[in-house]
Parts: structure tokens; sequence; C-alpha cells
């Protein structure tokens, strides 16, 4: 850990006068501390889920109606954020541009830990019915690591509310480490996200 | 035809050597032009015609003429009438002049043109920013030379045991076993 920790990111495409404005730290693992203390913060975690305002698809649309009385997610700990900052979970709702990718990759990046991430819809699988589409991507957990998919086309506020108590059962087992899964891995997400995004003006990671 | 439209066929026939105006529809009609007469016919159209509003400009790949054709489509509100002009650029190496003078909003569309199938619209505001494709680098995306399905496949990592159900393969499946016929 302590070489890997030393390393800095070159931001390579941001103009050298630019380098010296951003950040060049490399994403960090946090080892989950063992025992009851991690019991209770994964307790504490999973009941105060707050979603990023961010509709990134056509499956934002099934967002709105969780709000409501009918499904009412507020009873879950689920509520909605304006900012990235202050958000811990990132539903990607539906089909992915690559456009949308660069935002997606950058919301992520500046969400602050822990943060997990649902996929929703089934073009967030395998790219759903925009499978063989110029711009939009298949896979998303080649892009961010993702904790729960939620398949369906577009799947009901009912399975998004199962799909988020799947991901309390996994934050609460300790299993939803997307975020160090990241930090592990960085590299070949990031030449992933790369390939794809042609025009990256921004920090290799943007926090 | 009604008389006031083939008057109309007439006049742009006369003015600006279009071709016989075609009804397709009781309300719509196609009419093709020379690509160098088609501003002017627009304006003329316009401020004199009542066709006011531009509904959307678009393009059709005619790769087996190796042609691009550009379709202005007009709205006259009062007559309650579409009108659709229509010219051929070539497809090597397309230029249309901009009009954005005309309509403001034009400048979103040729942007977009100029992105999707390659059309170079010298003059219009912002043309050469970035539509949708952020950084792309390869044919325009629309021309139908384009091969979509390889592009992703190449790009995206396609998830493997991925199974389609067509449905006119399903029924013959589950519906109608052991017909050959169909």
């Amino acid at each position: 850990m302590s070489t890997k920790e030393k390393q800095t990111l070159p931001n390579l495409d941001l103009p050298a006068s630019d380098r010296g404005y951003f950040c060049d730290a490399r994403p960090e693992v946090v080892e989950p501390v063992k025992g009851i203390w991690e019991n209770f913060l994964n307790w504490a975690r999973a009941n105060s889920l707050w979603i990023l305002g961010f509709g990134t698809g056509c499956g934002a649309i099934e967002l709105r109606p969780l709000m409501t009385s009918r499904f009412d997610m507020y009873r879950f700990g689920v509520q909605p954020r304006p900012t990235p900052r202050q958000s811990g979970l990132f539903i990607i709702g539906g089909y992915a541009s690559v456009k949308t990718m660069k935002r997606i990759v950058r919301s992520y990046e500046q969400m602050q830990g822990p943060k997990f991430v649902l996929g929703l819809g089934s073009c967030t699988v395998n790219g759903g019915m925009y499978w063989d589409s110029y711009n939009t991507i298949n896979r998303l957990d080649h892009y961010i690591p993702v904790d729960v998919y939620i398949a369906g086309c577009m799947p009901r506020p009912e399975a998004l509310l199962a799909g988020i108590k799947t991901l309390q059962e996994r934050i609460m087992a300790g299993e939803a480490e997307g975020q160090n899964e990241y930090a592990r891995n960085f590299d070949w997400y990031k030449a992933n996200q790369k390939k794809i995004i042609k025009d990256w003006n921004m920090p290799d990671y943007n926090w | 035809m009604t008389e006031t439209l083939s008057a109309l066929g007439a006049e742009l026939k006369n003015r600006y050597g279009f071709s016989d105006i075609h009804e397709q529809r009781k309300d719509v009609a196609f009419v093709f032009a020379e690509p160098g007469n088609v501003p002017d016919a627009l304006a003329w159209l316009r401020d004199h015609r009542g066709y006011l509003h531009l509904s959307f400009i678009t393009c059709v790949d005619r790769i087996e003429e190796d042609e691009l054709e550009l379709v202005y489509m007009l709205r006259s509100h009062e007559a309650r009438h579409d009108l659709a002009v229509k010219c051929r650029l070539e497809r090597k190496n397309p230029v249309m002049q901009t009009m954005h003078g005309h309509w403001a909003a034009v400048a979103t569309y040729e942007r977009e043109l100029r992105e999707n199938f390659g059309i170079q619209f010298p003059g219009c505001p912002r043309v050469e920013e970035n539509f949708v494709l952020e950084g792309w680098d390869n044919l325009p995306p629309m021309r139908r030379d384009f091969d979509t399905r390889k592009y992703s496949e190449e790009t995206y990592y396609p998830r493997p045991g991925r199974s389609t159900s067509d449905p006119a393969d399903h029924m013959k499946k589950t519906q109608y076993p052991g017909r050959a016929d169909l």
C-alpha cells in the first residue's frame, strides 16, 4: 500500500498550465474496521441512503413516484440530494450515452465515501435495446463499480424498492465494497473510461 | 391538386427553377430544387407565401446515387399546409449554404447535421462545436456506410450470453412446432 499511496496521477489531458490547479492523488482503499463497530456503521449506512438527483436516462422517471406517498422511499431512509457531495447512492437510470458517461464518472468520483451504485434497467446490464448503438455503453460495470442491478425495461418503482432493500442487505452484510473495488482497479476503470471518452479534458480523478 | 398549390408550383418553377411540385397528401407537398436556389426560395416562401414556420431540416443518405438529400420542411399555419423543399448534395464533400439568417433555430439543426452526416455549413454560428458526440473520430454515424453494430461491438464490451427473441421465431417455436412451411 505504501508505494501505491505515493504514486500520483499524471493528468496528462489537462493543459500543462492548469495541472497545478487540480489534485493528482489516487483514490485510496478504506479497509473496513472489523467487528461490531463496522456492523454498526453498516447499519447506519444502509438506513441513510441519499440518492444523487441526477437523472441519467429514461429510468429517472421511475425515481419520481418513489417520493410520493404511494411508494414512500423515506420510510427506508432514502431521500434525494442535489449534489454529489451530499449523496451516497448513485442510481444510473438506464442507458448511458458517452456524453452522459463523462458526467457520470465525474459525479461518481465527486461523491464522498461510502458510496454505492445501483444500475437501473436492462441498459445498464448489457445495453438493453440500445446494445448495438454507436453512442451508448453496454456494460456499466466496466466504467464504474455497480453494487446491485435491477433488470427490466422499465422496472417499476416496486422493483426499485426491492433493489434498494437488496442493497441495504448487502451493505449490512459488508458486501457493498464498490468504492474499494474502484480504488483497487483504478487503472483498469480509467483505461476503459478513456477508451470511450475521447475528449477527456478533466483531471484523471475528479474529487 | 388544388389551384393554389399548382400555382405555387408553377411560380417556384419560374422563379427558382424548381421541379414539378408533387402532392403527397392533401396537406403535404414535395418539391426538388438545386442547392444554390434554396436560400432565396425559402426566404420568398416565408415572406410572400406564408410558410412562416420551419418544422425541421433533415437529411437522407442516398448512398445508391452517391448523394445526400437535404429536406427543409416548411409549414404554413394559415393554409394548414406543409411544403418540403429537397435538394441533393455530393456525398463526398457536401457543403450547403447556411440558413441561420432565415430562422435562428436553424443553427442547431445545421450543427447536428454536420455531426451526424458530415455536411459542412460555412458561416453557421457555433457549427464546429460538439452537439451530442464529444470527440467523435469516426465516420459520421448516420451515414449508411457506418456500421453501428460493428462499432458498438468493438468499443463497448458486449456482455456475452445475450439472446434475442425475435417474435417470428418465438411464435414458430412455441405455437407451431414442426411446421416447415412457415
